[in-house]
């Protein structure tokens, strides 16, 4: 009964939250890889663009919500969803025309466009900003749990309860669907394998016929979809406030580059990995221990590891350990 | 036009931007953007160094000014009584085991042939070190912050109180921010392109959370307030029976007076640092270990070629760039007379010295100096421009209407747009910089 106690407290403050953040980074850090991949630069505009697709869906759920249209149980920002992806597809295409054709067409070294990626970061960063303030804004509504510690202890009658959000579901499914569509995109569609073919090599691709113009467009409007899915999942899960996206860009660049750049697998597998470390060190293991010792043996302590402000350093710190060993991370990942 | 005289104009432009904001909006203002463009200028030198004599990628400045931050308020504050005999030599001898165990983990893992057994062993050797560690470590944290936890809780410093002896400190700190680069460059030199980036950007939030958190240290965000510093204080320039009759004599109120005075001190000790600073630089730069640099910024494969020892060159120069970082950091600790951990963001204290530096033209010491001061003068000032210019836009419509009252609030937040245009339109229109690398 005591491992059972265990378990579910583990469940409740450790695997579930850690799931929905691991989700999250993950689609993060697809988007960032897949830049890598196609552009051959690391975007520090990821966090901002994250936060402008997600700023475009709480707009237009505003909207929903005041024509009194809502999805039940389900927040509304899943029927804006769409919407604010088509928002984001259209600034990131934009972007693309007015700043990163030039340096492409320049062949710019990696390092300029990184640069160049910085002067984009603080114009969307002033944009948002600019439409919707920097406060934090509500947009969530919908149930609020699919199942609430009080009833999971009343059906089960254990000590412990176990609570998840609608938030955390809807997260979890969200992304296992994303990411078996992106796969299917890119392992079954002609278009999917000529992106892959373009990251591979370059010069082989454009040998063989492929319009890059058309395989860096087509990663901009995934990239798009991606963020913005990221974007507000992470809003609906904790809040939206634009400054915690640009935030959120290190330990998505930490899971894109723990599982190696450019490589999708590697960037989930780095969003979980870094998402289970963040939420295990900070965690108090107090209660779980609690239960699975005998009484002499319970710890005085809270027995955590770091304090739980230490979240963001711990992705670092992830990331340099693994730096350390694979020089370009766990699955391989590319160096231009 | 030649270069030189291109070069002073751009210089008077920027020195009679700040003068007309003198004139026009307060004196006070105005010495406020010199001082934090000196120190920005600094800053400038420091990321140039890296970026425009040897192409290395650090997007972890703030880390190496909030290191020197830290080393104004650890050679200034005075020591707390009692605070070492309570907890500080527990945590002293928290550090030592903790480097002992590290020492005994490297010599196990060669005396050792490889394979589990190897593994084990120093898994389990880290895990007891760690615990160890922490039940060291832990009852002198505490023991520390408990001393009167609403003005000290840490452990203080070296006491330095005396004038202008407490310009030491931007020594020491440039002195803890190469420390900190030795074993950042140690580690993360070898990594690749944008691996090095992040891992640069990862060091410096790890060192900015290590200061919000360990309070023992600098007491953590409820910061240290009230740091000694080089220049008088204002309370005692307006006690001065001296001092106010002197300002009597210019026709200034004494209050007003001894602002400009403590700010002007402030100005000329900045300059004299920024000179040196500046000298030392361009010396290196035109010496036969500048063309170096370059050349091995230029070429890495062929440098190595010619025999030069590339690791070794990026490590120096990482160290050096990183230490007028710490200096600029320990300069502008001493000037807020507060370190303040929660205000450091990357987007003002890393991304923002980048914009100087390319801006101002990456590779030229001049170039980078121009570009902290004019780059600082835009973040000042654009705000107030914003706020007339939306005032201008919205003049026609009715008051009270929501969309003038958005746009009028929203214009605080023209400064991050403002900052990335400039950006784009110079990498677009003149990538060199305003002063390039001749």
């Amino acid at each position: 009964m005591d491992f059972l106690n265990a378990f579910i407290a583990l469940s409740n403050f450790v695997l579930v939250p850690a799931i929905a953040y691991g989700s999250q980074l993950a689609l993060g850090a697809l988007g960032v890889t897949l830049i890598y991949g196609i552009l051959r630069f690391s975007n520090f505009a990821h966090g901002d663009t994250m936060a402008f697709g997600a700023m475009v869906t709480v707009l237009f759920t505003w909207l929903f919500q005041s024509w009194g249209i809502s999805l039940g149980p389900l927040p509304t920002a899943l029927l804006a969803l769409p919407l604010g992806i088509a928002g984001c597809m259209l600034l990131l295409l934009a972007t693309d025309r007015v700043v990163y054709r030039f340096y492409r067409a320049q062949k710019a070294k990696p390092v300029i466009l990184v640069i160049v990626s910085l002067g984009v970061t603080f114009i969307m960063n002033g944009i948002v900003r600019f439409i919707i303030g920097p406060d934090d804004q509500r947009f969530l509504d919908g149930e609020r749990f699919i199942v609430s510690a009080r009833t999971f202890k009343e059906m089960t009658g254990l000590e412990e309860g176990l609570a998840i959000k609608t938030t955390q579901g809807i997260t979890l499914i969200t992304a296992v669907i994303v990411v078996a569509l992106l796969f299917w995109f890119l392992n079954r569609t002609r278009t999917g394998k000529s992106m892959r073919a373009y990251s591979d090599n370059e010069d082989l691709a454009l040998l063989s016929g492929i319009n890059p113009e058309r395989v860096v467009m087509i990663t901009w409007l995934i990239v798009a979809a991606l963020a913005t899915i990221a974007g507000v999942l992470y809003g609906l899960d904790k809040s939206f406030k634009p400054f915690t996206y640009f935030q959120l860009l290190l330990p998505i660049f930490a899971s894109a580059i723990v599982g190696g750049l450019g490589n999708p697998i590697g960037a989930i597998a780095g969003g979980f990995v870094i998402a289970f470390s963040e939420v295990t060190v900070t965690y108090a293991w107090k209660k779980v221990l609690g239960y699975l010792m005998p009484e002499s043996l319970e710890p005085d302590g809270l027995v955590q590891l770091l304090s739980t402000d230490y979240k963001l350093a711990v992705s670092f710190l992830i990331l340099l350990i693994v730096l350390l060993f694979k020089p370009t991370g766990l699955f391989r990942g590319k160096a231009v | 036009m030649n270069s030189a005289v291109k070069n002073t104009l751009l210089f008077a432009v920027v020195g009679l931007m700040i003068l007309y904001t003198g004139f026009a909006q307060s004196w006070n203002t105005a010495l406020l953007i010199l001082n934090m463009g000196l120190i920005s200028a600094i800053m400038a030198l420091g990321v140039n160094l890296q970026w425009g004599f040897a192409g290395l990628f650090n997007v972890g400045i703030m880390g190496f000014v909030a290191l020197g931050g830290l080393a104004a308020v650890l050679t200034g504050m005075p020591p707390t009584p009692g605070a070492w005999s309570a907890g500080g030599w527990n945590i002293l001898a928290a550090f030592v085991f903790a480097l002992l165990t590290v020492v005994a983990v490297v010599m196990v893992r060669g005396r050792m042939r490889a394979g589990w057994a190897r593994s084990v062993v120093i898994i389990l050797m880290m895990i007891a070190g760690f615990f160890i560690y922490r039940a060291l470590f832990d009852p002198g944290v505490e023991a520390v912050e408990a001393i009167n936890p609403a003005l000290t809780g840490f452990l203080g410093g070296l006491g330095i109180e005396r004038g202008i002896w407490v310009a030491l400190a931007w020594p020491v700190g440039g002195l803890f921010a190469a420390a900190a680069a030795w074993v950042i460059g140690k580690t993360a030199l070898g990594l690749r392109s944008d691996y090095l980036a992040i891992a640069t950007l990862g060091i410096a939030e790890i060192i900015i959370a290590v200061l919000k958190n360990e309070d023992w240290l600098a007491r953590g965000v409820k910061n240290v307030v009230g740091l000694p510093r080089p220049a008088p204080f204002e309370i005692d320039l307006q006690n001065d029976p001296g001092f106010v009759e002197s300002a009597a004599g210019y026709g200034m109120d004494p209050v007003t007076a001894s602002t400009l005075y403590v700010k002007l001190a402030y100005a000329g000790l900045f300059t004299v640092v920024l000179v040196i600073l500046l000298v030392m630089a361009q010396r290196a730069l035109h010496s036969p270990w500048g063309r170096m640099m370059r050349a091995i910024r230029d070429n890495e494969v062929a440098a190595e070629a010619m025999g030069k020892d590339v690791t070794a060159r990026h490590l120096q120069i990482f160290v050096l760039g990183s230490a007028v970082c710490g200096i600029a950091g320990a300069m502008m600790t001493t000037l807020d007379g507060q370190l303040t951990p929660g205000t450091y963001q990357p987007l003002r204290f890393t991304f923002l010295v980048w914009v100087m530096v390319i801006v101002g033209g990456s590779g030229n010491n001049f170039g980078a100096v121009l570009g902290g001061f004019l780059i600082w003068f835009l973040w000042v000032q654009v705000e107030p421009m914003g706020l007339w210019l939306m005032e201008l836009i919205t003049s026609g419509m009715a008051d009270g209407s929501p969309l003038k009252a958005h746009l009028i609030e929203s214009a605080a937040h023209m400064r991050l747009f403002t900052m990335g245009v400039v950006l784009l339109l110079v990498l677009r229109f003149s990538p060199r910089g305003l002063i390039p690398e001749r």
